[in-house]
């Protein structure tokens, strides 16, 4: 029976990885290597790297991180923030990532998901979506850019059809009102995107106990469930984690 | 440890591979010519994307000929993921022929049933039989997926492992000295690399 994924999210900045709260103040909490050889230890499904690092000079940092990371954990993992071209896509794969998140880009220019649907596989393309609570939208959500800073007129259920229909192949919906809060994930619109789409679901943003992981994954109908301070910072591990959704009755990996 | 040839078709990225080959000590070349994977002992043939490009590429180099004489002459070959497609009679995906080194087609997942394509995440594996591929990997292991077809073989006798996504299919074919993997082991924890090992042990 297939498993629903448990995935940590490890933001990278300038190397290290931080971890924020509501998209401002982050606090540096390690190095991404070893924590990432840490969660693979513990059993993680996979993991997703977000490189917050703002100037572009910086990026090579990223890419040995993602290089370093390849040669020692051998479960699937993503990497995201400013991927701009085909050519940011194409170092970060052949540096070892089995995914690519775009996200801000995705918006700006749409190409860029069918491009690397064409030349990667759609396997390989993950739409990243900031989206918040709007009652103005037809499906209630907006999306967001530039770090959940910028509204956009895109509503977060056509632009993730329309993300798919181009040829993402998994989407990971990142709630702006529930990230960081640790009071569970936004589950309406997990659900509305789990059951509309064709292509797998990623919850994101919320997640505080176990018990979130629980409700996403099946009143939610999420495929995977990504979480970050939980591992990071609330001293939860990766087996607790699953042994509980196993408890639950959410079918999980566990060995 | 046995010089090990992985097949470079063009069909995805062999980075996961290399490294872990890398890890697990294997001395192995990585190559798209004929004349360099006879050389070797074992051959590996990864691949990810599509069926009729995958062919292709096979074809312009060489090969695919390659392939089928190298089964022949009884070495020991591993393929996956889309390299488990290939070595069937044909694909469904753009009605593709194949190698034909094993009879069967590759179908693709019906989306009636509600299921998502692909079929992406870990799911759990049942070989049928017990097989030195799976030496000390309990049954029932999950291993890393991401396809939207299958390989189907003809004969019953070809499934070394089945996984269940709506319907059972073969997760694993084995013909004498091939074996061929629908999962991605190099993607696939530590289980994922003991059958890598297993498979350079034979």
């Amino acid at each position: 029976m297939l498993q629903k994924r448990v995935i940590v999210c490890l933001d990278v900045k300038d190397g290290k990885t931080t971890k924020g709260v509501r998209f401002k103040g982050n606090i540096e909490v390690g190095d991404p290597v070893e924590m990432a050889e840490e969660y693979y230890r513990q059993g993680v499904d996979e993991l997703v790297f977000y490189d917050i690092t703002a100037s572009h000079e910086k990026r090579g940092i990223m890419l040995d991180v993602v290089k370093r990371v390849a040669e020692k954990i051998f479960i699937p993992f993503a990497v995201g923030g400013g991927i701009a071209s085909l050519d940011d896509m194409r170092a970060v794969i052949l540096a070892g990532a089995e995914k690519v998140s775009v996200n801000s880009q995705a918006v700006k220019n749409p190409r860029i998901i069918r491009q690397g649907a064409e030349l990667f596989g759609n396997q390989c393309v993950v739409l990243g979506m900031d989206a918040a609570r709007d009652t103005g939208m037809p499906s209630g959500y907006r999306v967001y850019i530039n770090g959940g800073r910028t509204a956009t007129e895109l509503d977060a259920l056509e632009w993730a059809q329309q993300a798919v229909e181009f040829g993402a192949g998994e989407v990971v919906v990142n709630s702006i009102d529930a990230d960081g809060t640790r009071e569970g994930y936004e589950i309406p619109l997990t659900r509305l995107l789990s059951t509309s789409l064709e292509v797998p679901v990623v919850a994101s943003g919320g997640a505080g106990s176990s018990r979130h992981l629980i409700e996403v994954l099946s009143e939610g109908k999420a495929d995977a469930a990504l979480i970050a301070s939980m591992v990071h910072i609330q001293g939860y591990t990766i087996h607790g984690i699953k042994s509980d959704l196993s408890n639950a009755g959410v079918p999980v990996r566990e060995d | 440890m046995k010089r090990v040839g992985v097949v470079d078709y063009d069909a995805g990225n062999l980075t996961s591979v290399k490294t872990a080959l890398k890890f697990l000590e294997a001395e192995y070349i990585i190559s798209s010519r004929p004349e360099e994977l006879e050389e070797t002992e074992q051959l590996i043939f990864p691949g990810v994307g599509e069926a009729r490009t995958a062919m292709q590429n096979l074809r312009s180099r060489g090969l695919d000929q390659f392939m089928r004489d190298y089964f022949q002459s009884g070495r020991q070959m591993l393929g996956i993921c889309l390299g488990s497609q290939i070595v069937l009679s044909k694909s469904e995906e753009h009605d593709t022929t194949c190698l034909d080194i094993v009879p069967g087609t590759a179908r693709r997942f019906s989306r009636n049933s509600g299921l998502k394509v692909p079929h992406m995440g870990w799911n759990q594996v049942y070989p049928v039989r017990s097989s030195p591929l799976f030496a000390d990997i309990p049954g029932g292991i999950s291993f890393y997926f991401v396809h939207s077809y299958y390989p189907d073989p003809q004969a019953d006798s070809a499934v070394l492992a089945t996984a269940e996504y709506g319907i059972t299919f073969t997760s694993v074919l084995q013909l004498d000295n091939l074996h061929a993997v629908q999962f991605h082991p190099e993607k696939s924890g530590k289980w994922g690399l003991k059958l890598l090992q297993n498979f350079l042990n034979f």
